[in-house]
């Protein structure tokens, strides 16, 4: 069902899935609130159908690189397309849902 | 460093001139800030420091880059002949490019940095960097909400550079009243250079300032750099200092009595010389003969011409016996004609540089200097002549420049106000009288030698320069027909003096031959004299001695007395 199965996510669940990436720096406070917040908009809103990995850059610094990572916590809307970044500990619900296309910007 | 003062550690930037300005570089471990306007150079400037650091003083370098990728940079930089690729492959250089679309980005909440700081942090790892640019970090502002969160961020990142002990480059664009748009000098305080393009009447120049250098004493004047094929170079002049050395060694001017002129033996090796007059006065001719009479010596003379084409001066001064044509083909005269209005002075001054640089002559002449001047840019065409001269004195080549002297005004200033540079200042002038124009030519100063303060005419003949006698009247100097008139003149007189003088001569002669004649005659009537007289004197004593007989005879014949008075006689 949902959420924090590790990078093994199956592609071919891509076109009904939503494939999340989360990238922390270690477990600073927004680090933790940025894990929650995202885990509970998935929970609430995607009802399982969401692939989320946390990746923290401390452990994998050369990610950093390649993904174009800039400000943490930053969640990566890998699929479905288009691509969008969202910065921030993903307190602000609303603005998350508008990150991940689920709701019209006002 | 050897020095007693102890220095801030610099890290020198190996960019030609600015590390003069700079006193060896920019602060060893501490952020530098380089702002200016679109186009001036930053990037390049900051490219330049890192793959000079790189290649030159083992630095090896991170340039994370938010404006260009890195696939651009690397093309961009390769026309300098920067390869990237060889450093990056060799782990010299680490090139990243910071991609931040705006339109992608979402902010939900608190964020930080951190992301920046790890990757900059690897990368500068991965290398062992020592050096690090950030081009342009204010695109940040443009790519992320919050600015406060940003400002915050740029302090602490500042801070960490600084922890990890590289030698930071921050660039940023100039902004309204600041330096830089996001105020990042706030920052950045420890250096802050600024970079400046500006166009005036239609020619670009580039101009650098270091604005601040905490701890550490700077040049602060604008100082023109330029790109070209090997990067940037600054062209200092105040840090050349006047400790060239000076030649006791003397050239000809190519023209013997000119020579004659300047204290007998020509200019100072090394030294600079000024041509100037009005139009038509002759000061190609001179600067011909005195490129001719290099190569004569077998050195070489660099000619930089900015009005005529070299063939057009070959032509021209085989008109005056000058063959410049030969000294090409055999390697020993260059021609380097430009158009002045082809590029910016800067432009103008490194190319020369360059010129001199690969030629090595001996001797440059630059004919003429004023096109450089279009119109209000007088003090920055001294500032490149100063640079000129500067260079040419420091690497012993004696420089002739001509300039042409506006009518109207003072001959003996120069549109461009020189003079203090000059050593030796030609002044060739019309000498305008009866009716003619003609050429004169006087020597207004020659440091350093006896020269001759006569206004001397000079023609130009097929033969080359000519200078004539001097003659003056009662109106000045005469030339021209009013010279050859004096000439003339003056012929006729010595024929008359010459006349005279052989009148009185034969007077003369004729006066002794009068004489020897007439004492020939006295001689001739003394002599008749003489004989008369003598025979005079001869019947005399014959009477004498007839008389004395005849008194005798009469005595003895009278007996009377005759022995008492023979006696007495004979007692007498």
């Amino acid at each position: 069902m949902k959420t924090t199965e590790p990078k093994s996510a199956p592609r071919t669940a891509e076109s009904k899935h939503y494939v999340l990436r989360l990238y922390v720096a270690g477990q600073t406070p927004k680090s933790v609130d940025a894990i929650t917040n995202i885990k509970k908009i998935c929970e609430e809103n995607l009802e399982g159908r969401c692939v989320l990995d946390v990746i923290d850059l401390y452990q994998q610094p050369q990610l950093a690189q390649g993904e174009q990572i800039i400000a943490v916590p930053t969640l990566i809307k890998k699929w479905p397309l288009p691509l969008r970044r969202i910065i921030g500990d993903m307190s602000n619900t609303e603005r998350v849902l508008v990150g991940l296309d689920l709701r019209k910007k006002k | 460093m050897p020095k007693s003062r102890k220095q801030l550690p610099k890290s020198p930037t190996g960019i030609q001139g600015l590390d003069e300005i700079t006193g060896g570089g920019l602060p060893k471990g501490r952020p530098t800030l380089i702002c200016g306007g679109a186009g001036c150079g930053k990037t390049l400037l900051a490219m330049e420091f890192l793959v000079r650091g790189a290649a030159q003083f083992n630095e090896p370098g991170v340039f994370m880059a938010f404006e260009e990728t890195a696939k651009d940079l690397t093309q961009n930089v390769a026309s300098l002949g920067f390869d990237l690729k060889d450093l990056i492959a060799r782990k010299k250089m680490v090139l990243d490019f910071v991609y931040i679309e705006r339109s992608e980005i979402e902010e939900t909440g608190e964020y930080d940095l951190e992301g920046l700081f790890i990757r900059l942090g690897h990368a500068i790892d991965s290398i062992h960097a020592r050096r690090v640019v950030l081009d342009t970090i204010e695109s940040l502002f443009a790519g992320l909400p919050n600015p406060l969160i940003l400002r915050a961020e740029l302090r602490r990142l500042f801070r960490w550079l600084k922890a990890k002990g590289v030698t930071a480059v921050v660039t940023g664009e100039r902004g309204e009243g600041m330096l830089t748009r996001q105020g990042l000098e706030e920052y950045v305080s420890d250096c802050v250079i600024v970079l400046d393009h500006r166009v005036n009447e239609q020619v670009s120049s580039r101009r650098l300032r270091v604005v601040k250098y905490r701890g550490s004493t700077h040049g602060t004047n604008d100082y023109p750099f330029l790109i070209d094929e090997d990067g940037i170079s600054v062209l200092p002049v105040t840090s050349l200092g006047l400790q060239h050395i000076a030649s006791i060694d003397r050239i000809s001017s190519g023209v013997a009595r000119l020579d004659a002129m300047l204290g007998g033996a020509g200019y100072y090796r090394g030294s600079s010389v000024l041509v100037s007059g009005t139009a038509g006065t002759g000061k190609s001719s001179l600067a011909a003969h005195f490129a001719d009479a290099a190569c004569r010596r077998g050195e070489h003379a660099l000619y930089f011409a900015f009005e005529e084409s070299p063939t057009q001066i070959m032509r021209n001064m085989r008109s005056i016996g000058i063959d410049l044509s030969r000294w090409v083909q055999k390697g020993l005269l260059q021609f380097e004609a430009t158009r002045p209005t082809l590029f910016g002075l800067e432009m103008h001054l490194t190319t020369m540089r360059k010129a001199v640089n690969d030629f090595k002559p001996q001797v440059v002449i630059l004919d003429p200097l004023n096109s450089f001047i279009t119109g209000g840019n007088e003090t920055n065409v001294k500032m490149m002549l100063v640079r000129l001269v500067d260079f040419l004195k420091i690497n012993q080549i004696t420089g002739l420049f001509t300039s042409l002297t506006s009518g109207g005004g003072a001959l003996e200033q120069t549109d461009v106000d020189i003079s203090s540079l000059i050593d030796t200042w030609l002044l060739l002038r019309d000498i305008e009288n009866s009716s003619e124009r003609n050429r004169g030519l006087y020597i207004l100063k020659s440091r350093g030698m006896a020269h001759s303060n006569q206004i001397r005419e000079f023609l130009l003949t097929d033969h080359g320069m000519d200078l004539r006698d001097v003659y003056v009247g009662p109106s000045g100097v005469l030339a021209g027909s009013a010279r050859l008139a004096q000439e003339a003149q003056e012929k006729a007189a010595l024929m008359i003096r010459d006349q005279e003088v052989e009148l009185r001569r034969i007077e003369l002669e004729r006066k002794r031959t009068t004489l020897e004649a007439q004492i020939a005659v006295m001689r001739a009537e003394f002599a008749v004299e003489e004989i008369a007289s003598v025979k005079i004197i001869g019947q005399e004593k014959a009477e004498k001695a007839q008389l004395v007989q005849e008194r005798v005879d009469m005595g003895l014949s009278r007996k009377a007395d005759a022995t008492a008075k023979k006696q007495k006689r004979g007692a007498k």
